[in-house]
């Protein structure tokens, strides 16, 4: 079958057999920072945006991504790079294989809640799992992160 | 592992329901559940494009269609006011933000799986299903009802005068519940719903006025624990039955009083 998509602002046709997962049409596109994981659609690792909203690709047909806006950390680049160089210079992750799931998952809470708390940020990312960090580190990075876009906003300077 | 060999979006709902009279088809909501499990699929049927993901409310009522989100559930105001939090609560602790995106209320309902959540919430409240073939049928008695293949259209929800809570023991967030409790508190009756017993939900009505009307503190034990004898649990890996017994004398007792309380009564 043919799908229409536009991955990350590009619009691309393809044909796909049916039961094509969305992670594995974006991989076959190159957007390799989407990964499997769980399996079992728990982890969070394989997150995208489909029309901006965070999903999980590993359990959506990619024919039903057919004519909507498919993002991947590929197209967040200029979003992303800020979060992650942050992250890294915090030391909030350890192996990193999460992290990708994880940046887009936050990307898209500081959308839907500029401003969040401790507890707001972690059930937004509680369908994002790290067997390394304890989540200790990421919640801390995050906090500073925020802490540091304020004082940015704000014009104060470190 | 499951192979699909066709995919179709349905265009109307007479097309879906023609579709899915054929065994080797399947109908998807979310399809969370269908793609962790086996075998082959001849078509997979979407109702993606029937407009069916909307929550609309009006005077009397929300009319929920059953591709609604679970997180739309999570974060719709109505909802949120009508039911005192309750539905949000029932929602937030489903695996995560992502997941509860792709998750749809009408999967999560016609699946009637034990461990839901949802039908937990929706069970205490004046709630029912309406299929497309087999009409408007109350929730408690759907649960029940063998698998056909009719299709689920939308859920209702009629607003009466009363207050609702949720509670839910998990071993870890976002794991399955070992037990989930909502309890309603009308101008009438007191009800609680129990889920993950592990079996479907029960529906479970005061009929015998244990917990009293205003709720008392004395009334909502008896009726807890009246509870706990009736409603039947059983064992899994996630708790033994005589646990989930324990838990239903807590979660009951807990989420009548708060409901009681919310409804100042």
């Amino acid at each position: 079958m043919l799908i229409n998509i536009v991955l990350n602002g590009k619009k691309i046709t393809r044909e796909i057999e049916p039961d094509l997962l969305l992670i594995d049409f974006v991989r076959k596109e190159g957007c390799f920072s989407v990964k499997r994981g769980c399996e079992t659609s728990n982890c969070g690792l394989c997150t995208v945006f489909l029309n901006d909203k965070p999903v999980l690709s590993c359990s959506l047909l990619a024919a039903r991504a057919d004519g909507q806006q498919v993002t991947t950390l590929e197209g967040l680049q200029e979003e992303a790079a800020e979060f992650g160089a942050f992250i890294a210079d915090q030391g909030a992750e350890q192996c990193g294989f999460c992290n990708p799931g994880f940046i887009m998952n936050a990307l898209a809470l500081f959308r839907e809640n500029p401003e969040p708390g401790e507890e707001e940020i972690k059930e937004y990312l509680a369908g994002n799992l790290c067997r390394c960090s304890g989540y200790e580190g990421q919640l801390r990075g995050i906090l500073n992160f925020l802490a540091w876009k304020k004082d940015k906003k704000r014009g104060v300077s470190l | 592992m499951i192979t699909i060999r066709e995919y179709k979006k349905a265009a109307t709902l007479e097309e879906a329901w023609e579709l899915n009279q054929k065994r080797m088809n399947r109908v998807i909501g979310g399809m969370l559940w269908v793609k962790m499990t086996k075998g082959n699929v001849g078509t997979v049927i979407d109702l993606s494009g029937l407009g069916l993901d909307k929550i609309e409310e009006t005077e009397t009522e929300f009319r929920i269609g059953c591709m609604a989100t679970l997180r739309q559930l999570e974060e719709h105001p109505g909802l949120a006011a009508y039911s005192g939090g309750a539905v949000k609560e029932a929602m937030r602790h489903i695996v995560g933000v992502q997941f509860r995106n792709l998750a749809t209320v009408g999967g999560s309902v016609y699946g009637r799986f034990g461990f839901s959540d949802v039908i937990s919430v929706l069970m205490v409240m004046d709630a029912y299903v309406e299929m497309y073939k087999g009409g408007i049928i109350p929730l408690a008695e759907f649960v029940n009802m063998p698998y056909d293949r009719d299709i689920l259209v939308r859920i209702i929800i009629k607003k009466n005068k009363a207050s609702f809570s949720y509670q839910t023991v998990r071993i870890s967030k976002t794991d399955f519940p070992v037990l989930t409790c909502a309890a309603a508190v009308t101008d009438k009756d007191v009800r609680i719903a129990v889920g993950a017993r592990p079996g479907k939900a029960m529906l479970l009505i005061d009929r015998q006025q244990l917990a009293g009307l205003p709720v008392t503190a004395a009334g909502a034990q008896a009726f807890a624990e009246y509870a706990a004898q009736v409603i039947p649990t059983g064992n899994t890996n996630r708790g033994s039955a005589q646990y989930r017994t324990h838990l239903i004398k807590v979660l009951a007792q807990r989420t009548v009083l708060e409901a009681g309380g919310k409804a100042g009564c």
